[in-house]
C-alpha cells in the first residue's frame, strides 16, 4: 500500500504532486539520528535475510516439532516468542518463515518492479496516441485496490502458495508502469538524449545507455519499499487462508492460527505481526535513503 | 476579446463535464472487461467450478448448464451479453448460494456501509487533528514516527492488537457483535493506514503551502498563526491528499475483507473471501464492479471539491 500510496500521490508527470516535495537535506541521511536508524534498518535486514538463508543457526528448536504439555506457554528464556496451541516453538517458526516471506517480497516486488519496467519504457517510447491510450488502461487498472486485484488473481487461480506470489507481483505491475512510463517521457525531452539523437546514434543505443538505466535507477528506489508493500500483501493473503497451508512456518498464517486464541495467548499472533512490522519499516527507512540519495543526484 | 472569453467558459465547462464523464465510463467498462477476463482466465471448466468438486451430473444436464451460461457462445457474443446484463443490473446468480449476485451483496452492504463510513470519517478527523495539532519539528518527528509505524504494519494485525490490547485486557470494546460499541475497533483498524498515509501527504502539503508567497503576505497583514492555518495553508494543502484520499477510500473496500475476517463480522469483505475460496465467480465479478462505482463517485466528488478548496484552481478554470 505505502509504495502504491507515494506513487500516487505524484501527477501524471511523474513529479511530485505539490505539497510532496521533501525538506529533508538532500544526499542521503545527514542527520545523526537519520543514521543510526538507517544502520538500525540495515541490521535488522541483515538479521530478517540471514533468517531467511540458515534459519537453523538462529534457533535449535524445530519450527514443526510439536509439545502439547507446554502449549500456549508464554515468553520465556526457553520460548522468547512463547509457544503455540501445539506446543511449537513461536520463535522457531518466525526464524523458519522468514524466509517464505522474504522470497515472495522480494520476488515479487522484483518481478513486478522488472515488468513495469519494461513495458513503462516501451509505453514511454511508442508514439503519443498509443502511449495515453495504454496509460488510460493502466490508470482505469490503478482505480481497483491492490489488495482486490491480487485477491482477483487468487479466485482466478484457486489459493496456494505459488498463487498469493504471482497475484502479490500481477497487482503491483501498475504502478512500476506509471513510474517507468513517466521517467521515460520526461527523459526522451531530456537535452543529453536529444543531442545523443541528432548526433546519429542510433535510438536503439541511446535508448539502452541513456534510458533504461536513469529509469531502472528510479523503479529501483520504489521498488525497495515495494518489497515491504509485497510481505505484507501476502501475508494478507495467507492470513485469509489463500496462501500455504499448515503447518508451514508462514508469518500470515501463524497470526490467522493465534487469533482464535488471542484472549489467552495473545503471543502466537502478536510476534510474527511486530517481525512484519520491523522489516517493512527497515524497508522503508532503506528506501526512503535511497530516493533521497537518487533525487539528491538528480538535481 | 471579451464576449469570446465569457461565451467560453460555459463551452469549457462542457468539455470538462464531457472528459469526466468519459472517465466514468472508461472506468466501469474497464471493471466490466475485467469481470469478463476473470470469468474467461479460469483454468478448467466452468461448470466444473460452477457444481464443485464432488458433483455428480449426468451429461445433459451439464450441456443444459452450458447453454443456460452461454459458454458455447463465440466469445465476443458473451463478452457483449456480460456488458448488457451488467448494464441492466443482472449480475447473475452465485454459483454457491443459488441466488442472484445483486440480493447476495445488496444483503451484507448496510454492516460494511456502515465500517467503511465511520472508519473514513476517523481517519480524516485523525488526518487533520494531527496535522493542526502537531506543530513544531519534535511534535512531527513523533507523529512522522507513528506513521511508519502504522504504514508498515498489516492492517490485520493492527486489529488483532487492538483486540488483545481493548478487548481481551482492558475489556473496554466486546470482541464481537452487532452494536456500535463492536463497530469501533474494526472501524479504527480500517481507519489507521488510511490516516497514516493522508496524514503524511497533508503535513507535506502544508509545510509546502507555508513556504508559498500568499503564506508571508498574509502573515504581513498581521493575522495570526491559527488564522494563516485555518483559513489558507489547511485549504491549500489538502489538495494533494485529496487527491490520494480519492483513491484510499476505493483501498477501504479491499481492508474489509481482512479487517471482517478478524473481527468475525458480516459484510461484504466476508462475501469476497468466501467468493474467492469457494471459487464463486459471479460474486468476484460483482464486487469488482461494485469497486469500480465506489472509485467512480468517490472521484467525482473529489473533482468537485478541488475548486472549493483552492481559489486558484478556480481561477485557472476561468482563465484557460
Amino acid at each position: 500500500m505505502s509504495a502504491r500510496g507515494m506513487e500516487l500521490a505524484r501527477d501524471s508527470r511523474g513529479t511530485p504532486r505539490r505539497g510532496m516535495r521533501r525538506t529533508q537535506p538532500r544526499g542521503g541521511a545527514r542527520t545523526l539520528p537519520a543514521r543510526m536508524g538507517l544502520v538500525l534498518a540495515s541490521v535488522v535486514l541483515l538479521v530478517i535475510m540471514g533468517m531467511a538463508i540458515a534459519p537453523a543457526l538462529f534457533t535449535g528448536f524445530d519450527p514443526l516439532a510439536t509439545n502439547l504439555p507446554a502449549a500456549l506457554s508464554p515468553p520465556s528464556i526457553e520460548h522468547p516468542f512463547g509457544t503455540d496451541q501445539t506446543g511449537r516453538d513461536v520463535y522457531a517458526r518466525v526464524v523458519y518463515g522468514a524466509r517464505s516471506s522474504m522470497a515472495i517480497g522480494i520476488g515479487a516486488a522484483g518481478g513486478a518492479a522488472l515488468a513495469g519496467l519494461l513495458l513503462g519504457i516501451l509505453v514511454g517510447l511508442a508514439p503519443r496516441p498509443v502511449g495515453t491510450a495504454a496509460m488510460r488502461g493502466v490508470d482505469v487498472v490503478l482505480a481497483f485496490p491492490e489488495f482486490l486485484l491480487a485477491l482477483v488473481v487468487v479466485a482466478i487461480l484457486g489459493p496456494g502458495a505459488f498463487t498469493i506470489a504471482l497475484a502479490v507481483t500481477l497487482a503491483a505491475i501498475p504502478v512500476y508502469i506509471r513510474l517507468a512510463r513517466a521517467h521515460t517521457v520526461t527523459l526522451r525531452q531530456a537535452e543529453h538524449v536529444e543531442s545523443a539523437m541528432l548526433l546519429g546514434i542510433p535510438r536503439a543505443i541511446v535508448v539502452a545507455r541513456h534510458v533504461v538505466p536513469a529509469v531502472a535507477g528510479s523503479v529501483s528506489v520504489l521498488a525497495t519499499i515495494g518489497v515491504g508493500s509485497a510481505i505484507i500483501a501476502s501475508a494478507g493473503l495467507s492470513f485469509l487462508g489463500l496462501g500455504p497451508t499448515e503447518p508451514t512456518p508462514e508469518w500470515g498464517l501463524m497470526m490467522s492460527g493465534g487469533r482464535n486464541v488471542l484472549g489467552q495467548a495473545w503471543w502466537i499472533a502478536v510476534f510474527p505481526g511486530l517481525t512484519v512490522m520491523a522489516t517493512v519499516i527497515s524497508l522503508s527507512v532503506l528506501g526512503r535513503a535511497l530516493r533521497r540519495r537518487a533525487e539528491g543526484r538528480a538535481t | 476579446m471579451h464576449d469570446t472569453r465569457a461565451a467560453g467558459a460555459p463551452r469549457r465547462a462542457l468539455r470538462r463535464a464531457i472528459e469526466l464523464a468519459a472517465g466514468v465510463v472508461l472506468v466501469l467498462w474497464g471493471a466490466a472487461t475485467l469481470a469478463f477476463l476473470t470469468l474467461r482466465l479460469v483454468p478448467g471448466d466452468a461448470v466444473d467450478i460452477m457444481l464443485g468438486p464432488h458433483a455428480q451430473v449426468s451429461p445433459e444436464t451439464r450441456a443444459a448448464i452450458r447453454t443456460e451460461l452461454g459458454i458455447d457462445l463465440p466469445w465476443y457474443e458473451q463478452y457483449v451479453g456480460l456488458l448488457s446484463r451488467m448494464l441492466r443490473g443482472d449480475f447473475g446468480e452465485s454459483y454457491q448460494l443459488r441466488m442472484p449476485v445483486a440480493e447476495v451483496i445488496g444483503r451484507q452492504l448496510g454492516p460494511t456501509l456502515q465500517l467503511t463510513a465511520l472508519a473514513l470519517v476517523i481517519a480524516l478527523v485523525l488526518a487533520f487533528a494531527v496535522a493542526v495539532l502537531a506543530r513544531g519539528r519534535r511534535a512531527r518527528g513523533v507523529v512522522a514516527t507513528l506513521e511508519l509505524v502504522v504504514l508498515s504494519s498489516p492492517v490485520f494485525w493492527i486489529g488483532l492488537v487492538l483486540l488483545t490490547v481493548f478487548s481481551f485486557t482492558l475489556g473496554w470494546f466486546p470482541v464481537s457483535g452487532t452494536g456500535f460499541a463492536a463497530l469501533v475497533l474494526p472501524a479504527f483498524t480500517l481507519a489507521l493506514p488510511v490516516a497514516a498515509l493522508l496524514g503524511q501527504v497533508l503535513r507535506d502539503g502544508l509545510e509546502e503551502a507555508e513556504r508559498q508567497p500568499f503564506a508571508m503576505s498574509v502573515r504581513a497583514r498581521g493575522a495570526s498563526e491559527t488564522r494563516l492555518l485555518l483559513r489558507h495553508t489547511l485549504r491549500h494543502g489538502s489538495t494533494g491528499a485529496l487527491t490520494l484520499a480519492g483513491y484510499l477510500v476505493g483501498s477501504l473496500l479491499g481492508g474489509t475483507v481482512l479487517v471482517e475476517t478478524v473481527f468475525a463480522r458480516a459484510g461484504v469483505g466476508r462475501v469476497t473471501l468466501a467468493a474467492i475460496t469457494g471459487r464463486d465467480l459471479p460474486v468476484v465479478t460483482a464486487v469488482i464492479m461494485l469497486s469500480a462505482v465506489v472509485f467512480v463517485v468517490v472521484h467525482l466528488l473529489v473533482e468537485l471539491a478541488y475548486p472549493l478548496l483552492d481559489p486558484r484552481l478556480r481561477r485557472q478554470a476561468a482563465a484557460q
